[in-house]
């Protein structure tokens, strides 16, 4: 077909060109773009970062995705150690929130009351459990936060426990299959130094940094597909009360300054009482005119021969009664 | 308390929000007058108040009080104020027996240690009374300030740990507020310090953050205030995320003002 070619996107080398975002939104259906969004961010399993700040925070996008997880199906636990059960459950309908497995590490994560209700090892030995689980099906983990456990935990403890929990996959040492993995973990950027961030960078298939101008907030989606490239992409959004996702066009790219039509130009040069302008002749007249310091072959002439007209200048004086006229040369002691 | 600053954050005391962090930070400047403003607020509002004070004496926060309208003493005689004076009771320290550990018991630990008996004092001064009548409204707990103990010693993270079990036990579980005042380091790179500051920032419902002005200082204007609201109940509720007041420290009050509107240069 001879049209078939133009009405595709170009497709650059390493698949990057994939989801590049056009201003006039695309042909495809909004509803589309929003499981397209979802569908790529949790798509690659492993694990993913979701770093965000003080300004722009992230809990309400893991929200997002814990609740796209649980409406397809997947089991979801939950390690929660910033907010309460009842304020993460907050939102979500009964039947999301009977999926959700909410391991408590709000209320006493140090073990600091002593009355045994802590699960046994804190949060390390809940995440070493699940990976040692041996139950088929996808299943989804969110840890609330990754940044709570980087402060309390060694950076490589964890490192290593993360690396076990995403790639359960893909070590076959029993028969049975394990379903695939898909960590998420809330990220306060502003807490860790570059060191342990970069090393749990390194770890992540997907990278969600947040951000956003005044009114609208967009993430950043970082994604390492397995030998290809990885892809940027930055996606406009805003989260609704129900926790599901609005995908919204950004704000208008920067054009190049022009001139404001509203204002007039004014020339300043009208209405004055006087003549700012010049004539023709004036004008010329101006240009032929010498400049007094130009040192020019004329005035040369002019100095080393003087003319016709110029005599030796004369000097008139009429003595006082007072003055003392000497004919002596003052300066004849001078020995230069 | 400050009617204007009551109007600024859409508070009163017989409508006081409950189970919220409130976090004030100063950069440059001295913030400890909101420190007082919401010593006299809760107060007034008839709130249990638990005021862990580090900084200054019983009888700074007292005669600041009585301008504000508030009687520490009498509020602390009719146990509706639990005042620990950090001041004072750090020299306890070391005359008291070992049996039970005092709150500021990591004063005498060789490594830094946790500030487990600090938030032991605070739960019990803060749990409800045992025969089921509320004689106040809900608890409180004022901490003035944090970064003092980042000063003796103590982790970020040990700091926050307390914050975090606090926030567990006044905000969740006893449906309280909580007002914790730290410093802002600024240019001075203070790691363990900014650790703490948005560590604080990303629990808190609410941040009040005084700077003081950019060209330096002023006699009519003392500073700036900016309001950030976090967490908010809807997500997506148009919200006033972030506002900017400038103001003047009086004698008995503080007035606040858009910023370019005082009065002085109007």
């Amino acid at each position: 077909m001879v049209g078939g070619i133009m009405n595709a996107p170009p497709l650059s080398p390493g698949g990057g060109g994939l989801w590049a975002m056009t201003p006039s939104g695309g042909a495809r259906g909004d509803t589309g773009r929003k499981s397209e969004m979802m569908d790529s961010l949790l798509g690659l399993g492993g694990l993913m970062l979701l770093r965000d700040s003080v300004e722009w925070e992230g809990r309400s996008l893991l929200k997002a995705l814990i609740k796209k997880s649980a409406l397809s199906g997947e089991q979801v636990h939950i390690l929660g150690c910033e907010v309460s059960e009842e304020e993460f459950r907050e939102g979500f309908d009964s039947d999301i929130n009977n999926r959700l497995v909410y391991h408590d590490f709000f209320r006493d994560p140090l073990n600091w009351s002593k009355t045994g209700e802590t699960l046994p090892g804190g949060p390390l030995g809940a995440l070493t459990a699940m990976c040692k689980r041996t139950d088929p099906g996808p299943v989804t983990i969110a840890l609330d936060s990754l940044s709570w456990l980087l402060l309390h935990l060694p950076c490589t403890t964890l490192c290593q426990t993360l690396h076990a929990l995403s790639h359960q996959n893909s070590c076959p040492s029993d028969s049975s299959p394990v379903g695939q993995v898909r960590v998420l973990g809330l990220l306060h950027e502003e807490l860790h130094g570059p060191g342990p961030v970069g090393a749990l960078s390194s770890l992540a298939q997907t990278e969600v940094a947040l951000g956003g101008t005044m009114s609208q907030t967009s993430a950043h989606i970082l994604c390492r597909r397995p030998r290809q490239r990885p892809t940027h992409q930055t996606q406009w959004f805003c989260i609704l009360p129900d926790f599901s996702l609005d995908l919204q066009e950004g704000p208008p790219v920067d054009s190049p300054p022009h001139p404001d039509p509203h204002t007039l130009r004014v020339d300043p040069t009208t209405h004055l009482t006087f003549n700012l302008h010049l004539s023709k002749e004036e004008r010329e007249a101006r240009d032929s005119l010498t400049l007094p310091f130009q040192f020019s072959s004329e005035k040369q002439q002019a100095l080393l021969r003087p003319g016709p007209g110029q005599a030796t200048s004369h000097i008139f004086y009429e003595p006082d009664t007072y003055d003392d006229l000497d004919q002596e040369d003052p300066d004849d002691d001078l020995d230069i | 308390m400050f009617p204007e600053l009551n109007n600024l954050l859409n508070i009163t005391p017989d409508r006081a929000e409950q189970g919220k962090l409130t976090l004030l930070c100063d950069a440059k400047t001295d913030g400890s007058f909101l420190v007082h403003h919401f010593l006299s607020f809760y107060l007034k509002a008839n709130c249990k108040v638990c005021f862990v004070a580090l900084i200054q004496s019983f009888s700074h926060y007292n005669i600041v009080g009585q301008k504000l309208g508030v009687s520490l003493t009498s509020a602390r005689e009719r146990g509706q104020l639990v005042f620990l004076e950090g001041l004072k009771s750090s020299v306890d320290v070391f005359f008291q027996a070992n049996e039970e550990p005092h709150p500021l018991q990591f004063l005498r630990e060789a490594k830094p240690g946790n500030l487990q008996p600090l938030f032991e004092f605070v739960r019990e001064a803060l749990k409800p009374e045992e025969n089921g009548e509320a004689a106040w409204r809900c608890p409180v707990l004022l901490v003035d300030d944090l970064s003092l103990l980042l000063s003796l010693g103590v982790g970020a993270v040990a700091v926050l740990d307390f914050v975090h079990y606090c926030r567990a036990t006044v905000c969740w579980e006893l449906k309280g507020n909580m007002v914790v005042l730290v410093h802002d380091s600024g240019d001075a790179e203070d790691e363990e310090n900014d650790i703490l500051l948005n560590g604080l920032s990303h629990q808190s419902h609410l941040i009040l953050r005084t700077e003081g002005l950019a060209t330096g200082f002023c006699r009519d204007v003392h500073g700036q205030l900016r309001i950030l609201w976090r967490r908010p109940s809807q997500p997506t509720a148009p919200r006033d995320r972030s506002l900017t007041y400038q103001y003047k420290i009086q004698d008995k009050s503080v007035s606040f003002f858009a910023k370019g509107m005082s009065p002085a240069v109007l």
